[in-house]
């Protein structure tokens, strides 16, 4: 109120009329603009720098090794004497963490994302959905040491009659899948939410129950936010570093049996970088050449996600 | 008196038609079978038990560490330097001076250029243009890309091609930097949309211009979700052990760091070094780092948290 009345006693006071028109130029404010998009077209050269900094080392591991020995050979021993360059070992091993990240993450997080956007109160939802997002806080590198003291020891506990080891790529995508829960507990309940409420109450003034509602009604309505959401999740499963190096094991075997210890990709990478990496060698090469197919893999799974994400905001916005 | 009686006789049929409807309804759906109403117990049921597994998984790690490496709590844990000799005496002095060294270098960068880019695409960005929207669709490709692959192009273009920095802090800040750009950059433009187009319209007829508009009525406006967003990615960047691996942050370091000289290590990595040790005291050392990590990240991300709620505007 108060500053209306100054605005208008002003303008009483201050007869002079004023061009509406700009005094100069303003070369400051085009400064500004071009620094921000400056800011932004970087983000453009990350990805370019990506593209170039795997590219190049890539090209040069498939002159010495062929693309079919890489892509079909099911025997990983880079740095043997006697080398073998076939990735299928550990993109098996990759596959299995995923496997088992989303035998947890799937019920886990879409239960969880169910239960907040229809059951919860609005009390409980205050509660529980920052718990969740500690639990995507929480350091890998924690969950990798959790796994390995007390996870797989754990399971080695209950299921005494399985043979186990140090390590268990089983019990590393289980870990994997709990912190990959929040990501799809989150993306599921922002597409639950968004299903306009006329849907829902239509629903029960026909007649419906909660249940017939949430599984006939609301899930299908949302279904490709929700498939967004474990797309999501599987890439960031096929990402994951630290927990797979520090308790799937690091032997690059061709194996699906959870309690064995296999290597993955990541893994590959990342017990690769902690040895001696001199530039030039082979050894470096394939590095980046597993970087390479990583980069590829969780790109595809990352539009395929943003595709079904446009797709429900196209249908509700 | 005429209209109230008026009005109550008209309740009084809502009241009968009511009935009729609510009759005629239960009449038809009344009966739910015995499957369904076993069902509307079961499936909440089941609800409940998933987001019970994902809080115990919580809780478990939480109690882990505490366990774990709650004997190792002291001011000893983080004054006390790397050993890879004596667990009883190895502390994390070096790596937690070295995550220093990072996160402040990755502060410096990321506030800049991940507001900078969000201010541009949320205000000035024409959406029609088709650099734009690469821009944008580049932004949540990156958000997506695995820590790992930063290191490498770390690797290849920090520490060695372009900038050939070495293997030192300002490498690893440099990288970790690039890693949670995206999400500042996404978060900040959420926080800017939020604040409703009329603020700014209101400044520009009052004769601002439009870097006035940001700066004085946009940016204030759009600031507590800003840096909640900036906070939330700085602990991510504290907690990511994967990419530094590839920057160098993998030996032992038994020196304070500097930014561009010596090598250097972070207290995750330092975790995970500890972690590989064949001792037992050792891995007891590592569940310590664990729990100061957990700790710290615990109370970050609480006050993240508490400061959206509690400064979340509603326009």
């Amino acid at each position: 109120m108060a500053s209306r009345e100054t605005v208008v006693s002003g303008t009483g006071a201050d007869p002079v009329r004023r061009s509406l028109e700009a005094t100069g130029p303003r070369y400051g404010e085009k400064v500004i603009k071009a620094l921000l998009a400056l800011c932004g077209v970087l983000s453009v050269l990350i990805t370019t720098a990506i593209v170039l900094s795997l590219l190049t080392p890539t090209l040069e591991f498939f002159r010495e090794v062929s693309l079919t020995e890489f892509l079909f050979g099911t025997e990983w021993a880079p740095s043997f004497a006697d080398a073998h360059f076939g990735v299928l070992p550990i993109v098996v091993g990759t596959l299995n963490v995923v496997f088992w990240a989303m035998v947890v993450a799937v019920p886990v997080g879409l239960g969880s994302a169910i239960y907040l956007a229809e059951y919860a109160p609005p009390r409980v939802r205050k509660v529980v959905k920052p718990m969740l997002e500690v639990l995507e806080g929480i350091p890998t590198v924690t969950i990798g040491l959790f796994t390995l003291l007390f996870l797989i020891p754990l399971a080695a506990d209950v299921f005494p009659f399985l043979d186990w080891s140090t390590f268990s790529i089983g019990v590393a995508g289980i870990a994997v899948g709990l912190l990959t829960v929040p990501l799809v507990a989150s993306v599921a309940d922002d597409a639950l939410r968004a299903v306009p409420g006329g849907l829902r109450d239509g629903a029960y003034a026909l007649g419906a129950g909660k249940l017939r509602v949430s599984l006939r009604v609301i899930l299908p309505a949302a279904i490709s936010g929700i498939v967004a959401g474990f797309v999501l999740a599987i890439s960031r499963a096929i990402g994951e570093t630290m927990v797979v190096l520090m308790a799937a094991g690091n032997r690059p075997q061709l194996s699906i049996d959870p309690t064995e210890s296999v290597q993955t990709m990541t893994g590959h990478i990342g017990s690769a970088a902690t040895g001696d990496l001199s530039t030039g060698t082979i050894d470096y090469y394939t590095v980046f050449s597993v970087a390479a197919l990583l980069f590829v893999m969780t790109l595809l799974m990352n539009v395929l996600a943003m595709r079904l994400v446009r797709r429900f905001r196209e249908v509700y916005e | 008196m005429s209209v109230n009686q008026d009005e109550h006789r008209l309740a009084g049929r809502a009241r009968i038609a009511v009935a009729g409807a609510r009759a005629a309804t239960g009449d038809v759906f009344g009966r739910s079978s015995r499957r369904e109403r076993l069902g509307n117990v079961v499936f909440p049921a089941l609800l409940l038990l998933a987001l019970s597994v994902a809080l115990a998984g919580l809780l478990a790690i939480i109690v882990w560490a505490v366990v774990e490496g709650g004997s190792r709590a002291n001011v000893d844990l983080i004054t006390n330097g790397t050993s890879r000799l004596d667990a009883a005496s190895a502390g994390y002095r070096e790596a937690i001076l070295g995550s220093l060294y990072v996160i402040g270098g990755v502060i410096l960068l990321i506030v800049p250029l991940g507001v900078g880019a969000a201010i541009y695409l949320e205000e000035y960005a024409d959406k029609t243009r088709w650099w734009n929207r690469l821009i944008e669709l580049n932004i949540q490709n990156l958000a997506g890309v695995p820590s790992i692959v930063f290191g490498i192009l770390g690797l290849a273009f920090v520490v060695r091609g372009p900038l050939s920095l070495g293997f030192v802090a300002a490498a690893g800040a440099i990288t970790v930097a690039m890693l949670v750009l995206p999400t500042v950059i996404i978060a900040a433009r959420e926080a800017i949309r939020a604040v409703p187009p009329s603020i700014r319209e209101g400044s520009l007829a009052l004769g601002a211009t439009q870097w006035q508009t940001i700066r004085r009525q946009v940016l204030p406006a759009a600031f507590s979700g800003i840096l909640t967003g900036t906070i939330l990615a700085v602990a991510r960047a504290f907690g990511e052990a994967a990419p530094l691996l590839l920057v160098g942050a993998t030996t032992f370091v038994t020196f304070d760091p500097s930014l561009f000289e010596n090598r250097f290590t972070t207290l995750p990595v330092q975790i995970f070094n500890y972690s590989k040790q064949p001792q037992e005291e050792f891995q007891v050392l590592a569940a310590g780092g664990a729990l100061v990590m957990i700790t710290l990240l615990v109370v970050v991300n609480s006050f993240a948290i508490g400061l959206r709620n509690k400064f979340e505007r509603r326009w």
